[in-house]
């Protein structure tokens, strides 16, 4: 990128409208926090050192972002093709469900067995989210409606494996554990070894760092963004799904396969979603549990894809805004008090007006239509 | 309806002197000045992006003129905005209806002006009696208690127009009122112009159409890139002369083609059967033949079966029975890629919906059809600027503008959007290149240049099928002529011994004698 590009970039409107809305979820946030009677400016203060305080926090913050990045990307994929994932959630599910099994029942070497969870995974749940593809192909259903179905099938369909003999933990509402080999948690045995623990005494800023679940999972939500970015951008799949996203009587006409089109696109999305289930499995929590309800993992992915405009690159640092004011968010409560809900309603403050743009630009254009021609 | 043309000028009912538009550093109107006498049909001729909707959105209080005046009925105006206009009694028929589609006629004519009682519920009534009155007057029928969604665009375009009427319109401003028309409808709108007229109302019809010019108007207006070039009498100035005002050079309507030998068959059809969503059968036992270095036009009513001929030939539609066959291959039925493959492209009716990916920029408008394959793409890899170089050679070869291969395509003119598509369409080198309505809503300029991109083709010794409701397009363009009624073809005939009168028959279902 050359300082032409870089330029335009930052002085597009699209980010800046993104940057006014995230500035107005902030102020309203204040509002709220004022009217509870709690200083805005401590409470925002105490989020930022909190995220950003020490390489641990950041760590963590990172953590939560992963999987938030990968719902993003999946519904931002489908979103650009025409299609509105709202089943990410549930093929999350999957992909966590894929993960964990394939991760506790085979035995191999980790060079091995961690790409085999990965890809068992995102296959998994790729077909999932094909299902709802397959279905409006075919029969016209809407995948609103569908998705919403399937994430409800994919939460009991969990709840029943948790207690299946030979996966449930006697005495737990927990699976067993993925194998060690499965883990993508760096240094995941060896820090709670003897050696690995007096190493760690001895480099207490590492220990600090390493302390929290670090994991690879955010290398592998930055590959998928560029490979998202790669098949929208460069590739003749990634055109034929754009053309039928935007006008599909067009596409259609123009010799492309339609429902073809809807089937991939939505079986790339699921991968996505089903990626960041196995990421979370793989890295954070090593097993499913029993779900009393959504974890909101596919739903978050909605805003973050909104807030990062629907683009590869928006949803990653969408993601991390996102993960940083979710992690950042918890920490005011046992500082001062504050109920560490007033960050769910910044962040649905912030997404409330990154639609508005759309709204006030819609607006410009009808009032301007008196001096446009 | 010459002699209106003579009425008295202090008879003048709007006048606007010296109006100029700027948008930015763009002049849309340049000190135009438009005078319109009471109950004459006062055309404004121009092609598109020429300043007459601008001029008329001034009128209609839409936009405030940078400098110049309004006058109505000698008094000087102010138009602050379309309910002001309305108050002033100008009354404006847009080109796409304004209208509540599940309300009735009467609903939607007295919409924003309801007369209601004490406890504020409609006196419908009334409004029924006095959407009555105004209908019988000016014979403008419609059915008062029919949803607007049930009835013909024609009787829409009535409701509009009542609409106004309602609302004590004096002068009606209509915005290209026949590009929706069929032709019983556009012979229908003319007689209900000459029935305002002589009612005392004004009318100023916004049009390129130089046909219905001739045949409606009293006086026209020529404005050519935001000036005005000319008022003229209708009666005494001819077709290609208000032509040669309106594009600033002669323009000729006969379509310049040398007489060409027609080689072997190329294209047939044989007792094609296709149904349309209503699982009505359109197309009935349908055969055709198309030959090399020929044009065949097909003519017939809107309706008669040409876009579901054309959806099934082009594998959009499925074709119950009978054959297709380009070349000697059968391709009935095939995909719409593979009949692409086969050397068959297609400008399709409505470029907007199938002809182009708006939200697209022009030159991936350009490869809808070919971006998987060599050298605009290896392996799935898209090559941008292979893709690039092929967009601004045909941007070029077929005078696109802007110039600018980058450009959103939804940003550009109509005319425009038709050269994109059809350069992209003759880039295939298709066998048979179809043509269905290819010079809608395009100004005259636009027409010749469509014109000719066909001729070219078949000088090219390729065949072509051209779809058109316009007779005179049909006429000027083909070889030969097929008509289609009923989806049949009822006759075919030479293009050189064709009369107009025969085809309208024919197109009504009548047989033809020279056949």
């Amino acid at each position: 990128m050359n300082k032409r590009k870089i330029y335009n970039f930052f002085s597009n409107k699209v980010f800046l409208f993104t940057l006014i809305s995230i500035l107005a979820g902030l102020i309203i946030g204040a509002v709220i926090l004022l009217f509870a009677g709690f200083n805005p400016l401590r409470a925002y203060a105490i989020i930022i050192s909190g995220v950003l305080g020490r390489f641990k926090y950041i760590s963590y913050t990172i953590i939560k972002a992963t999987p938030l990045i990968l719902t993003g990307l999946s519904i931002t994929f489908a979103f650009r093709t025409g299609l509105f994932n709202i089943g990410a959630e549930g093929q999350f599910i999957i992909g966590a469900i894929t993960a964990t099994a394939v991760g506790y029942f085979l035995h191999l070497p980790a060079i091995i067995h961690i790409p085999v969870v990965i890809i068992s995974a995102t296959i998994a749940a790729g077909l999932w989210g094909g299902i709802a593809g397959f279905l409006k192909a075919k029969f016209g259903v809407h995948e609103v409606i569908s998705t919403i179905m399937l994430n409800w099938i994919a939460l009991y369909f969990q709840n029943y494996l948790v207690y299946m003999d030979g996966f449930q933990k006697p005495g737990g509402e927990t699976s067993y554990s993925i194998q060690p080999t499965a883990s993508i948690k760096l240094f995941g045995e060896w820090k709670l070894s003897d050696a690995g623990f007096a190493w760690f005494n001895s480099n207490p800023f590492l220990r600090d760092l390493f302390k929290t679940p670090v994991n690879f999972g955010f290398l592998f939500a930055i590959v998928a963004a560029v490979i998202v970015w790669y098949i929208l951008k460069h590739t003749t799949l990634g055109y034929k799904l754009r053309a039928v996203g935007f006008n599909k009587n067009a596409a259609e006409y123009g010799g492309i396969n339609v429902s073809k089109s809807m089937i991939i696109s939505m079986t790339i999305a699921g991968g996505l979603a089903g990626l960041a289930g196995a990421v979370q499995v793989m890295g954070v929590t090593h097993n499913v549990s029993l779900l009393a309800a959504m974890e909101g993992f596919g739903f978050d992915g909605i805003a973050v894809a909104l807030i990062g405009n629907c683009t590869a690159i928006g949803s990653v640092f969408a993601g991390l805004l996102f993960g940083a004011l979710k992690y950042g968010g918890t920490k005011i409560q046992p500082a001062m008090g504050a109920p560490s809900e007033i960050i769910n309603i910044v962040i649905g403050t912030i997404v409330f007006f990154i639609a508005i743009p759309r709204m006030i630009s819609l607006l410009i254009k009808r009032f301007s239509k008196k001096d446009r021609l | 309806m010459g002699n209106k043309a003579e009425a008295r000028s202090d008879d003048v009912v709007i006048e606007m002197k010296n109006i100029t538009k700027k948008f930015g550093d763009f002049v849309a109107n340049d000190n135009i000045t438009l005078s319109v006498r009471k109950g004459e049909v006062h055309a404004l001729l121009g092609e598109n992006g020429a300043g007459k909707s601008t001029l008329m959105n001034i009128l209609y209080g839409l936009y405030t003129p940078t400098t110049g005046d309004i006058f109505i009925k000698g008094k000087k105006s102010v138009i602050s905005n379309p309910n002001d206009a309305i108050q002033k009694g100008i009354g404006m028929v847009h080109q796409h209806f304004m209208l509540v589609k599940p309300f009735t006629v009467a609903e939607n004519i007295i919409l924003g002006m309801e007369n209601t009682n004490i406890i504020g519920s409609l006196k419908m009534d009334h409004a029924l009696q006095t959407v009555k009155e105004i209908s019988e007057q000016y014979s403008l029928h419609v059915d008062p208690d029919e949803k607007i969604r049930n009835i013909t665009v024609g009787m829409q375009q009535r409701v509009e127009i009542l609409k106004t009427l309602y609302r004590g319109a004096e002068i009606l401003i209509l915005d290209e009122p026949t590009a929706v028309l069929t032709p019983q409808e556009i012979h229908e709108l003319m007689r209900t112009l000459k029935k305002l007229t002589k009612e005392g109302k004004s009318i100023i019809l916004i049009s390129h159409k130089l046909k219905e010019i001739k045949e409606a108007a009293d006086r026209c207006t020529i404005i050519r890139r935001g000036k005005k070039i000319d008022t003229v009498e209708v009666s005494k100035t001819s077709e290609a002369q208000l032509a040669s005002k309106m594009v600033g050079r002669e323009v000729t309507f006969q379509v310049d083609k040398e007489d060409k030998k027609p080689g072997e068959v190329i294209f047939n059809v044989e007792k094609l059967v296709v149904k349309d969503n209503r699982q009505i059968k359109k197309v009935n036992q349908f055969s055709l033949e198309v030959k090399r270095g020929e044009i065949l036009g097909l003519a017939g009513i809107d309706g008669n079966g040409q876009s579901e001929f054309i959806e099934a030939i082009t594998g959009l539609r499925k074709v119950e029975s009978g054959k297709v066959l380009i070349n000697g291959i059968d391709i009935t039925n095939k995909t719409p890629y593979e009949i692409i493959e086969s050397k068959i492209s297609n400008i399709p009716q409505d470029r907007q919906d199938r002809g182009l990916v708006l939200d697209f920029t022009v030159q991936e408008n350009m490869v809808l059809e070919k971006h998987s394959q060599r050298p605009f793409a290896n392996r799935g890899i898209l090559n941008h600027e292979k893709i690039r170089l092929f967009a601004k050679d045909l941007i070029e070869k077929f005078d696109v503008r802007p110039t600018n291969e980058d450009k959103i395509a939804k940003t550009l003119s109509g005319g425009n959007q038709q050269k994109v598509i059809i350069a992209r369409e003759v880039s295939n080198d298709p066998d048979l290149l179809i043509a269905a309505q290819p010079t809608r809503g395009l100004d005259v300029g636009a027409i010749e240049f469509v014109h000719e991109s066909l001729v070219k083709q078949r000088d090219a010794d390729k065949a072509v099928l051209l779809i058109s409701y316009e007779l005179d397009e049909i006429m000027n363009v083909s070889d030969r002529i097929a008509v289609m009624y009923e989806g049949k073809i009822v006759g075919i005939l030479d293009a050189k011994k064709a009369d107009i009168e025969t085809l309208g028959l024919m197109m009504a279902g009548g047989k033809s004698d020279n056949e």
